[in-house]
């Protein structure tokens, strides 16, 4: 229970339904020196909206603190991957280890059948493939699949997604019907642990490093201009290269190794597929050779159509039936058929 | 579902004694205490009594008493109170690792502000070497703040030997002394304590009370500055209630002590041995003897103690791991890795403190629920297969190493 009203109103319905609920929190983020910080996710005032809520439903709560995990495997991770010169996902990572698997223990730990979370996506039980499928929220909005590609088998039979098939605005119908007083409350948007979207400070402060200064350049390597550090940039921006040229100049590339930032037009942005690592098939053991699908190469991201073809080590190779602008190494790509997640891995390079 | 508490260093029920006597001061005798009519004069009768009977605790004169809202503010008045009535004689603090925050904290704040600082270690018994103590001391050392007895282990210091060295030297010797109050005897005098700080909720009178000794002679400065409440040394309208709740508990924590802490060690120590015999690796954090007798910090390895506390609560079992005032924090103990005992071991820590309402029926029940819990998180425990010789289960990472 994070405070918000997903994860609210979840408790709130499966308690309805007659479930036995336990509320955890988790304490994820110490935000040392700074008693004056309000709002953004997982606050101490975050924790106690969520206290409130599980008093209201005469549910036990406890919170539990996993500042270490969420340090190594969410913030470190986020800053490490900013130096590859990706750009992280500390929201995947943060469900992928934190949810559903350190939290996931805590609930077996206390001999929870389930772990439910306020997600909007659903989890069915296929009886013919003998396994659990992913499917996207019902509220096309809303959905939230894409965050979950990493479950294995084993986490879905143990997850619940209360509000899969009901639209945000359904749920805070019903959070006004429990009388949650967190029911207006705003979505949390921000990365929890940087206050504001000042991430570059963070990195900067978390590094040391204020200032690294490299050559900004075109494709071909003619010098352009200068930038004063590589993770302050994502590819496919436009705005704040900090360059003066004739034409929209666009990220195309981010060369840590060589601490150069490569710049071009906007067709230059353009990618007819890429390499992902570490994939993660959830409607089957592996695709035999290629597959169909549909690839969201970021959450936001209408989806594209393409082929999938394990390449072997955990990886595949994606080719789009059109050019996509901004691939970007550090997020993930996910793969649909339909309603359905078949799988999904993180993306190493553009092709 | 049964209700077992056992986590009184982090609190105490009232006593319904104390409740009956500071009820009037919430009712009739509402009248404030400096007041020269009627309304008054009960009040005022009551802090006297109370002082008196707190006095009686620490066998002090009535005058050499404070009474304040709670511990944590009894040791900022202490440290804060005589550094700065001090600091023209010097600036060096004594204290220890294993201290409460409340001391901790004061004095990390005064190191800020130019003070230093000496914190004295503890050995795997989480006791101080009294030689530290000595070799510690400076020309300009003007405070040594050591706690009676340790929140987390029971520890019991050498405060008699520490009082000694302090006297000797023209150094004000402040003791935190909320866990020893009520639990075991102390005596101001022979102990030679200039200051020393209670709390009444950890004696069976509500939050929002404590008192502080102050040595007659001993300078300090105020933290909070109004009224001529207290002999000008804590300003603010009497928490009459309060006052009149934890002079009761100083008066029967006096009358009950010999008795009570006898039947809590016992309790304890059929706690000890019950889980220790039907749980392996369970290891005592603190001293076997130096130490109070309602106090037992068990480590049992390969668990995380949160998880422990969880499912106890479940059972009904209130425990703790560690002190309450850190729960929530990412660090252990800091008393336990001060101890020098590994993360691993201390992560794993509880703390069970007995009290006035604990029976053997209780103990009984929790040396029946708690080593089912063990068992089943160290089943889900990769390290404590691996060390116990058992194959653990590691099928799953040496898939993906098969390429």
């Amino acid at each position: 229970m994070s405070g918000g009203v997903d994860s609210s109103t979840a408790a709130a319905l499966l308690k309805e339904q007659g479930y036995d609920v336990i509320g955890i929190s988790m304490k994820l983020w110490d935000y040392p020196d700074d008693i004056n910080r309000f709002g953004g996710c997982c606050t101490l005032d975050d924790i106690n909206d969520a206290r409130r809520v599980a008093d209201k439903l005469d549910i036990p709560f406890y919170v539990v603190n996993m500042e270490d995990v969420f340090s190594k495997e969410v913030v470190d991770y986020f800053v490490s991957a900013y130096l590859k010169g990706e750009t992280p996902n500390p929201c995947l990572k943060c469900n992928q280890i934190l949810k559903f698997e350190t939290l996931l223990k805590k609930a077996v730990e206390l001999e929870a059948d389930y772990l439910a979370t306020g997600h909007y996506a659903r989890i069915v039980y296929n009886d013919l493939s003998k396994r659990y499928k992913l499917l996207k929220g019902v509220d096309k909005d809303k959905d939230q699949s894409y965050f979950l590609f990493t479950m294995t088998q084993e986490q879905m039979s143990k997850i619940m997604f209360p509000l899969g098939s009901l639209a945000k605005s359904d749920v805070r119908v019903h959070a006004r019907r429990f009388g949650l007083k967190i029911a207006e409350k705003k979505e949390s948007q921000d990365i929890c642990f940087v206050s504001g979207s000042q991430y570059h400070d963070f990195i900067a402060k978390m590094t040391g490093v204020y200032e690294n200064s490299g050559d900004i350049v075109d494709r071909d390597g003619n010098l352009l201009g200068k930038h004063s550090g590589l993770y302050k940039y994502t590819i496919g921006q436009r705005k704040g290269i900090g360059i003066a040229a004739g034409k929209p100049q666009y990220v195309v590339d981010i060369d840590a190794k060589n601490n150069r930032l490569v710049v071009g037009s906007r067709y230059d942005a353009f990618s007819d597929g890429l390499i992902a690592r570490d994939i993660n098939w959830i409607s089957m053991v592996s695709p035999e050779l290629q597959m169909d699908v549909e690839s969201k190469i970021r959450y936001r991201h209408k989806g594209v159509k393409s082929v999938v073809k394990p390449i072997g080590e955990g990886r595949a190779e994606v080719e789009f039936f059109s050019p996509e602008c901004a691939v970007t190494p550090g997020q993930a790509v996910v793969f649909y058929k339909g309603e359905e997640v078949t799988g999904g891995g993180w993306i190493e390079r553009r092709l | 579902m049964k209700r077992i508490y056992l986590d009184h260093n982090a609190t105490t029920s009232v006593h319904p004694e104390v409740l009956d006597a500071m009820l009037p001061f919430l009712k009739e005798d509402f009248g404030n205490p400096s007041s020269i009519h009627w309304a008054g004069r009960n009040p005022k009768k009551a802090i006297d009594k109370a002082r008196e009977q707190v006095a009686y605790l620490f066998n002090c004169d009535v005058s050499e008493i404070i009474f304040t809202s709670c511990g944590s503010e009894g040791d900022n008045l202490a440290i804060k109170g005589t550094v700065e009535a001090k600091k023209d004689k010097g600036s060096h603090i004594i204290t220890t690792k294993v201290e409460h925050p409340a001391v901790l904290n004061t004095c990390k704040y005064l190191e800020k502000t130019g003070f230093e600082v000496t914190y004295l270690d503890v050995d795997s018994y989480g006791m101080i070497d009294i030689e530290q103590v000595k070799s510690s001391i400076t020309p300009k050392t003007i405070l040594i703040s050591i706690m009676f007895a340790n929140n987390e282990t029971g520890v019991i210091f050498p405060v008699e030997e520490i009082g000694k060295i302090a006297k000797g030297r023209n150094i004000v010797f402040h003791t935190d002394a909320v866990q020893a109050a009520g639990k075991i005897p102390f005596n101001v005098k022979k102990l030679n304590i200039d200051i020393a700080v209670i709390s009444g909720h950890k004696l069976y009178a509500p939050k929002g009370i404590g008192a502080t000794y102050l040595k007659r002679g001993v300078r300090l400065t105020p933290l909070i500055h109004g009224g001529h409440h207290e002999r000008n040394r804590r300003a603010g309208t009497e928490n009459v209630a309060g006052i009149a709740a934890i002079g009761k508990a100083c008066e029967i924590a006096v009358r009950d002590m010999k008795d009570e802490s006898e039947r809590l060690a016992v309790l304890r120590d059929r706690l000890h041995k019950g889980l220790a015999e039907k749980i392996p690796h369970v290891k005592l954090n603190g001293h076997p003897e130096k130490r109070l007798p309602n106090t037992l910090n068990l480590s049992f390895e390969f668990v995380e103690g949160e998880s422990l506390l969880l499912n106890l609560d479940m059972k009904g079992v209130a425990a703790s791991s560690g002190s309450a005032c850190t729960s929530g924090s990412l660090e252990p103990s800091h008393v336990l890795v001060a101890m020098g005992i590994p993360h691993e071991v201390s992560h794993g820590s509880l703390r069970f403190s007995l009290g006035k309402d604990n029976t053997a029926e209780d103990i009984d029940y929790v040396i029946d629920v708690l080593p089912p819990i063990v068992e089943r998180m160290r089943s889900m425990s990769p390290l404590y297969e691996a060390s116990t010789g058992k194959a653990a289960n590691i099928s799953f990472a040496a898939d993906n190493c098969k390429h």
